[in-house]
């Protein structure tokens, strides 16, 4: 077959596609190579020689490592608050028709239209209008307030299709309505709340900007980043980064492979 | 029971049924502004605690009515009741604190060295805002502009492969999109600091392959560097918002049936020409919502402009970081916060009428 320039316009585009692949990860394969690295100052910045040293030791910086876990206390308790709130939010949006609904919807949407500097500037003010001492508590505050927003939309998307005469059909046959809930609506809209949840998660251990403006003295994982890149860069950094990396695409492969057998399975 | 008997005794539980809906959207929005004014501090001492107890009334009295309440009462006001807790979370964390911004954006200090702030209608914070942050204001909109026109150009070819060519892998390619957004940030960028430095890998390249002299008179290259110049910036923007250029996108282009494009390709439609009338049309709310997710984080950004700029590029979120955080100078921070939203408040809402979608989220 002798190439048509149809089939050239296809393979340009798919190649182009590709590189745009391509550029998304570069970044991504520096952080990884300079995890390797055995830098000659407190800069990880550019590359020396390989070494393992800073997987073998990669809680070696204290500090670093303090954040890191004070990064992990902020996510896992915020998550767990916006998820529930979130989701509640989301199930009313989506299982009931009610006067104001659309309204609500719109306002469910600010949050995220707003910019992070406004968000995170306003909340900041708020506290030092209340005399509220700025640091763990409200850094959590600040995460919910953007996840929230985040969850109702996630889950709401995801139960959109949902069949809510299943409802009915329970309680027709005779179950209360507390076990309906538990034993027909909460598995059904479950993926779509652990999905929500994990999102939320990874977007408050990321946080930047609306953390730095609430966190007082307290160091979260990229607060840490921030402020020693003046002074330094240790190679740990890429270490933390590669590990929460690796861990969201094992979660996200266990997901893919999930969806996967249950298309099987139906 | 009879028909006669049945119909009225429906028109009537309808309307207790509207009565009831307006008790359950009237106390949720009683209870929101009731908790926007003690958290913004509008009232303060005994009036305070005044609206702390109407706000414990109303929100005790919705569940008694609630509880008190049949059935069908209960049902109507549950979606009130569940929208409740978060709701009031937003009202208290979202919007008083916007109150108080504006509150603090009318304040003057003192002093130089106050720190306190004196509510005192001083218009002049935004007087400042205005004049002495022109350029950055300005940079700010035009980098966050240049990088969602390039996250376009770039992510919805992208998206495009993916949606209509990506068959059984379709679900891996999305999820390699997104894979990179789960390191940190900052990180990120300190890694194109690093790629793009004097002595780093892409100057080296572009060396080797003598490409030095068409990007100096691109401009994108100056005196044989990359880094600390706009379109560093703009380069780092782009590579950090993409992904939510490419989500949206691709979830509009995924919603095509195939069919439509096969079918105006039957009709003798040239393929660009399919594309320009079928495609593009149907994939114009991905683009819309894409643009809005892009642009919005964009403006507000500095840590791209401190990394990979120089003095000369800094935008408008690295001007308000600093006065908030570095001069203390807390009221005109907040003015200029509340430039920045309010522009981009009017041009989303200019470009909502442009294109005509209401579906945003």
């Amino acid at each position: 077959m002798s190439p048509n320039p149809g089939s050239v316009a296809r393979w340009g585009l798919n190649v182009y596609a590709a590189l745009g692949l391509v550029y998304l990860f570069i970044p991504i394969g520096w952080i990884v190579w300079f995890s390797f690295n055995q830098p000659k100052g407190r800069f990880n910045l550019s590359w020396q020689e390989f070494t393992l040293d800073n997987w073998r030791h990669p809680f070696s910086n204290e500090n670093l490592t303090n954040s890191f876990v004070e990064s992990l206390k902020i996510a896992s308790i915020s998550t767990v608050i916006a998820t529930l709130l979130g989701s509640l939010i989301a199930i009313a949006l989506s299982r009931y028709t009610f006067k104001g609904s659309a309204g609500l919807n719109l306002f469910l949407v600010l949050p995220l239209t707003t910019p992070e500097i406004v968000l995170g500037s306003s909340l900041a003010t708020l506290f030092l209008d209340a005399d509220v001492t700025r640091g763990f508590t409200t850094v959590i505050i600040a995460h919910v307030g953007f996840q929230v927003s985040f969850v109702a939309l996630t889950v709401r998307a995801r139960v959109r299709g949902f069949d809510w005469t299943l409802e009915q059909a329970a309680q027709d046959l005779g179950a209360s309505p507390m076990r309906t809930f538990w034993k027909i609506t909460f598995p059904l809209i479950l993926p779509g709340i652990l999905a929500a949840a994990l999102l939320s998660f990874a977007l408050s251990i990321d946080d930047f900007i609306i953390t730095l403006f609430n966190a007082g003295s307290l160091q979260t994982f990229p607060l840490y980043i921030y402020g020693s890149f003046r002074v330094q860069f240790p190679p740990q950094a890429n270490v933390l980064a590669t590990v929460i990396l690796v861990a969201s695409v094992a979660l996200m492969m266990i997901g893919v492979l999930r969806s996967i057998r249950r298309e099987q399975r139906a | 029971m009879t028909a006669t008997v049945v119909e009225p005794d429906q028109t009537q539980r309808v309307r207790s049924g509207r009565h009831v809906e307006r008790i359950g959207l009237g106390a949720l929005l009683a209870a929101g502004v009731l908790v926007v004014l003690l958290g913004a501090r509008v009232v303060t001492g005994p009036l305070a605690i005044l609206v702390s107890a109407l706000l414990f009334v109303t929100i005790v009295g919705f569940i008694v009515i609630a509880i008190l309440g049949g059935p069908e009462a209960r049902r109507q006001l549950a979606p009130y009741g569940l929208l409740k807790p978060g709701m009031l979370w937003l009202a208290l964390f979202y919007l008083a604190p916007l109150f108080t911004l504006l509150k603090q954006s009318l304040s003057s200090l003192p002093s130089r060295f106050a720190v306190e702030a004196e509510f005192n209608w001083s218009f002049g914070n935004y007087a400042d805002a205005l004049t002495d942050f022109r350029g950055q204001f300005t940079r700010g909109f035009q980098y966050a502009g240049a990088a969602t026109i390039l996250c376009v150009v770039i992510g919805y070819p992208l998206a495009y492969v993916i949606a209509f060519r990506g068959g059984r892998w379709k679900n891996l390619l999305l999820g390699l999109v997104v894979v990179p957004f789960f390191t940190s940030y900052l990180i990120r960028t300190i890694a194109w600091q690093s790629l793009l430095a004097d002595n780093g890998p892409i100057i080296d390249w572009i060396e080797r392959a003598k490409l030095t002299g068409p990007m100096e008179s691109l401009g994108i290259m100056d005196n044989g560097r990359l880094l600390d110049s706009a379109w560093a910036v703009i380069g780092g923007l782009t590579y950090n918002f993409l992904p939510f250029m490419i989500l949206p996108i691709y979830v509009s282009l995924e919603k095509i049936n195939p069919a439509l494009v096969d079918a105006a390709k039957d009709l003798y439609s040239p393929s660009t020409r399919a594309f320009r009338r079928v495609v593009v049309p149907l994939s114009l709310p991905g683009v819309f919502a894409g643009t809005l997710l892009t642009f919005i984080p964009a403006a507000g950004d500095f840590i791209n402009a401190e990394y990979l700029g120089n003095p000369n590029t800094t935008m408008i979120g690295n001007s308000i970081q600093d006065q908030f955080l570095v001069q203390s100078n807390t009221p005109l921070a907040a003015a200029m916060s509340f430039v920045l939203m309010a522009i981009i408040t009017v041009a989303v809402l200019v470009y909502t009428k442009f294109m005509g979608t209401e579906e945003l989220a």
